[in-house]
């Protein structure tokens, strides 16, 4: 679960990580005010989305004047931001960050995450910062300076210097350093983070290091312990067929193809989509049902997949295991004359009862196509798709 | 011979008397493993499946003798009962719940390695020595004694691969779903480690998934470990960046955990890759006999 920027600071705040004076405006009425709150001349104004790439976009300017700081707020909110990281319909904006403009003599990247190989939580910093981390990775990985944090042990000092080092920072600096590091951490294991990045961390005019942006994301599985992260969910951000089916605790992923699938199991979801592809098709979704297929949830699947105009055929891949395939096939049957689907469906059933579903599906006169192999029930999805 | 789990297996099940549980459990016993009981908290005395109940590991363990659990404790209170486990002394932990909070397996992990105890999962289908013991959520009469090891990070997959291989006459000395998760119990590279010393597998079918590195760790160490024939499929060839895909675990992040690196990785370990998670069957059979 992500959250925004203004969210993030506030949060940084409440862990004593410097950053700028800032005020949130929903309306752009507050906006003036709200900017002459700050008593400063200059100001930088951010659309807040969850997506990246917001300057680049217009989501994002440094203005001097009141009337501009009201220009923009009326500019951005009620309308969708578009970013490289959005689709074509962009996210809302709801809330503009206003904020003291820093001077920035220099800028950095700092970040936390869990890394998977050492099973540890990892800082990176970079003294390439602003930019994005993933390039300077690939193209400067002696760049980026890493510290492993054991979650028994905490953060260690040593770590904090060294990375202190990697970033060339003065002693005054690196006293500063020091607590950012050990206040991130700890914001990072006491809220369940899965990412948290200050790109850029910056010396501003005065020679002190400030967290100028600042990105969040929260492990949704901690979410039940996390009350106050919870709440700070923003389902305005989120695709719409995504959210609808976390409603139903459905796993959908909206994708640009032709072909929408119905699988149980993410792994043979993801096959399902891989299938397609070598078929010479495009899945229109990624949508796993879960081990529990019934006709409930089959039918809301339905209904999520025949949203997306784009879908012309689909395609069901069951594997039958615990719940056995004529109880599936029953299922699929109820659920096309519930939600009165009107596009050719191909169904591959494997395993329990497979014979017994497969002359049930062929007996309901409904647009059915059965096939228990599964490349050749790809490609029968991938010519009806054409 | 097998991996993890044989005819000597003493099995409780944490989260005993739940639906889940009872379902899985019951189709265990009457596969032939021997579950001698269970712990639900608060039902201490009580007999569920004819098996006694008891109030906590420790208990179970003295009356049982029993050296491995299974686990269907919903995911909030799932650290408890892993810990729980780890203090007792089983040093077989099969953790079925998904939704286990990342953070929570770290530490978990790091004390299980101290305590060398294995964990297997969370969020995933648990394991079976065909004919002989299922501990774990898979339909058992898709699986055949034999010859083929198979470990994978998805359920459903795992089935796939096992219905190909059984079909094919090959068999399962035995399967391990190692789970979807960030941070799973066991990696690749612990089960492949143990199908490379077992007797009674001959070949190892490896289904992995986009996200992470343990696809490319498990590459470098079959290209020296491991000498017994392999097959990998990875799914997730289409899967758009920076999007979780169902698991936990299945998302590219930064460019990163792609299939095709994973599959470059191990195609250059000289493990026989297929593209299509129909062919897992017959390019086993195909390495075995040439």
């Amino acid at each position: 679960m992500n959250l925004h920027e203004h969210q993030a600071k506030t949060l940084f705040k409440s862990y004593s990580l410097p950053t700028s004076n800032f005020f949130v405006a929903e309306k752009y009425e507050q906006a003036k005010e709200l900017a002459r709150k700050l008593n400063v001349s200059k100001w930088v104004v951010k659309a807040q989305v969850h997506a990246g790439g917001r300057g680049k976009a217009g989501g994002v300017e440094i203005v001097d004047n009141l009337d501009d700081v009201e220009a923009f707020a009326k500019k951005w909110l009620g309308k969708n931001l578009i970013t490289y990281q959005t689709d074509k319909e962009g996210q809302p904006v709801s809330s503009i960050l206003i904020e003291e403009c820093t001077e920035i003599l220099s800028e950095f990247y700092l970040g936390v995450v869990v890394d998977r190989s050492s099973k540890s939580i990892v800082v990176m910093a970079s003294p390439q910062g602003g930019v994005n981390i993933e390039e300077v990775a690939e193209k400067t990985p002696e760049n980026i300076y890493k510290a492993s944090v054991k979650i028994d042990q905490g953060p260690s000092k040593d770590d904090a210097l060294s990375l202190a080092k990697g970033l060339n920072l003065n002693k005054n600096q690196t006293e500063q350093f020091i607590k950012i590091f050990k206040n991130l951490t700890k914001l990072f294991i006491e809220k369940d983070l899965a990412l948290v990045e200050i790109n850029p961390l910056v010396i501003d005019e005065n020679q002190n290091l400030k967290c100028l942006d600042g990105k969040i994301s929260v492990d949704s599985n901690a979410l039940f312990r996390q009350e106050d992260m919870k709440s700070l969910r923003d389902t305005s951000q989120e695709e719409l067929r995504e959210l609808k089916a976390s409603e139903w605790d459905l796993n959908y992923v909206s994708l640009d193809g032709e072909i929408g699938c119905m699988v149980n199991g993410a792994g043979l979801a993801m096959a399902t989509m891989d299938i397609i592809e070598i078929s010479g098709g495009f899945p229109a979704n990624f949508l796993d049902v879960g081990g529990g297929v019934n006709q409930k949830s089959v039918a809301e699947a339905f209904k999520i997949i025949l949203s997306d105009d784009n879908v012309k055929v689909i395609l069901i891949n069951i594997f039958g295991g615990i719940v056995k395939c004529d109880v599936v096939a029953e299922g699929i049957i109820s659920a096309v004359k519930e939600v009165g689907v009107n596009i050719p469906i191909v169904v591959r059933l494997k395993g329990n009862n497979a014979d017994v579903a497969q002359s049930m599906l062929t007996d309901s006169e409904l647009n059915i196509v059965f096939d228990s192999d599964l490349s050749n029930a790809a490609e029968k999805a991938v010519e009806l798709s054409r | 011979m097998s991996i993890l789990i044989n005819d000597n297996t003493i099995a409780i099940c944490q989260g005993f008397t739940g639906s889940q549980a009872t379902m899985h459990c019951e189709q265990a016993i009457n596969y032939g493993t021997n579950i001698v009981g269970g712990v639900t908290p608060g039902k201490s005395g009580e007999n569920h499946l004819d098996r006694p109940v008891f109030g906590s590991v420790e208990e179970a363990i003295e009356v049982t003798n029993a050296n491995t659990t299974i686990i269907f404790v919903p995911a909030r209170f799932c650290k408890d009962s892993i810990n729980e486990a780890l203090d007792a002394g089983i040093k077989l932990i099969i953790v079925i719940t998904e939704g286990i909070p990342t953070l929570d397996m770290l530490s978990l992990k790091t004390k299980a390695d101290m305590l060398e105890a294995v964990i297997i999962g969370p969020n995933c289908p648990g394991l079976i020595t065909p004919g002989s013991c299922k501990l774990g959520i898979m339909p058992a009469d898709i699986h055949m004694k034999g010859k083929i090891g198979i470990v994978s990070r998805s359920g459903t997959l795992t089935y796939e691969a096992v219905d190909q291989t059984t079909k094919i006459g090959l068999g399962q000395s035995s399967c391990v779903g190692i789970g979807g998760d960030p941070i799973p119990g066991s990696s690749f590279i612990d089960i492949l480690k143990l199908f490379e010393s077992d007797a009674e597998t001959e070949g190892i079918v490896m289904v992995g998934e986009i996200g992470g590195s343990a696809e490319e760790e498990a590459a470098a160490y079959i290209k020296e470990n491991v000498t017994k024939p392999v097959v990998a499929y990875i799914a997730g060839v289409s899967a758009p960046a920076g999007k979780r895909m169902g698991h936990a675990g299945a998302i590219i992040s930064g460019g990163k955990g792609t299939a095709k690196e994973k599959y470059l990785a191990l195609e250059d370990a000289g493990v026989t890759t297929v593209k299509s998670p129909a062919l897992i069957g017959v390019s086993i059979l195909d390495l075995l006999n040439s």
